[in-house]
């Protein structure tokens, strides 16, 4: 059989959805940030939401992620993504909102921001890209950065005494009662991307039936900052930071009752 | 058991060349090509289309939506 009789309209399978826009996106080669700008958008497509969307944007290389997702979108200051959510939250209690935000703007200065919104149980979803790096300016150390990882500015290895330990927000997370699913994800197989669409669709039905804070982390690949190629980017994250951020379901439950935290 | 033969049609010019679609086909199917398209990428392209199974593996790990694939049974 040849190929022009397969290439039929009648026989299309797979196609970028009609929600992600036609713009050439400015992510290097391989970067993860595409594929899940790609999840997200089959989520919302899939789901109907397109017009009751809205995704708040982080610092970070997806600053620019409103120009991928034919979506409403506001843009945060640095770290302040869960913060500006909450107010369209409570303004638009109907819609579903985002947040999308990396590693340097979730767990670096935006730390207080998203423990204060995952805590007070804001009915959004949290998508957090974690690369262990600051991709856009250049691959800096980030606090979740793994012990004797080289970047920019730790170029002998991130050391224990001198940097402290990596964040592991996720698990932190988890422990407040205002979150209901906690989950944590990568892209870099097929499987591994069927399984990460399933986690976002899930967080997104969640905050539908209104039940609380949706964090979802992608353990993400940056081949610039981390200076190898995208396939190796892939084997690299798979031997050294899954074994420090294994994925899996964390939490999934019920957001917590108010009648447990009353005075007696 | 049905046989499936898959295409896949790949936008030369949105692709960037970073070879996750060569590694997660496992028909070993796409290739990079020897020319590069406007923006200097070697661009994926389909090899050897007659093992192709239309599973859609490259299209899921495609960071830059660049691949669209049909599949017809037999």
């Amino acid at each position: 059989m040849d190929i022009k009789d397969i290439i039929k309209p009648e026989n299309l399978v797979y196609d970028k959805t009609k929600v992600l826009t036609d713009n050439v996106m400015h992510y290097c080669p391989g970067c993860s940030h595409g594929v899940i700008h790609k999840i997200l958008a089959e989520v919302i497509d899939e789901m109907g939401i397109q017009e009751e969307t809205i995704g708040v944007s982080p610092v970070g290389c997806s600053v620019l992620a409103y120009n991928y997702l034919d979506i409403d979108w506001l843009e945060a200051a640095h770290g302040r993504a869960p913060a500006l959510a909450t107010g369209v939250v409570r303004l638009n209690p109907e819609k579903y909102v985002f947040t999308y935000q990396g590693d340097g703007d979730l767990a670096s200065i935006g730390t207080a921001e998203i423990m204060h919104a995952c805590n007070r149980g804001e009915n959004i979803v949290v998508i957090f890209v974690n690369n262990a790096i600051y991709g856009m300016t250049g691959g800096q150390m980030a606090p979740t950065t793994l012990v004797g990882q080289v970047t920019a500015t730790t170029p002998y290895g991130r050391e224990l005494d001198l940097h402290g330990y990596p964040l592991k927000i996720t698990e932190l997370v988890a422990q407040l009662p205002g979150t209901s699913f906690v989950t944590r994800q990568s892209v870099q197989t097929p499987a591994a991307v069927r399984k990460t669409k399933k986690a976002i669709k899930k967080a997104f039905a969640n905050v539908g039936q209104k039940k609380g804070t949706q964090f979802v982390e992608v353990v993400s690949t940056c081949s610039s900052g981390w200076k190898i190629s995208p396939v190796a980017s892939n084997k690299w994250m798979e031997t050294n930071m899954f074994p420090f951020y294994p994925l899996g379901d964390i939490k999934d439950s019920e957001k917590e009752t108010a009648d447990k935290f009353k005075v007696q | 058991m049905a046989k499936v033969k898959g295409a896949v049609v790949v936008d030369n010019e949105k692709c960037k060349g970073c070879d996750l679609c060569v590694v997660a086909c496992p028909h070993d199917v796409l290739s990079l090509h020897r020319e590069v398209n406007g923006k200097g990428y070697h661009y994926s392209y389909m090899k050897n289309p007659d093992a192709c199974i239309g599973c859609m593996n490259c299209a899921l790990v495609c960071p830059d939506s660049c691949i669209t694939v049909y599949r017809v049974r037999v």
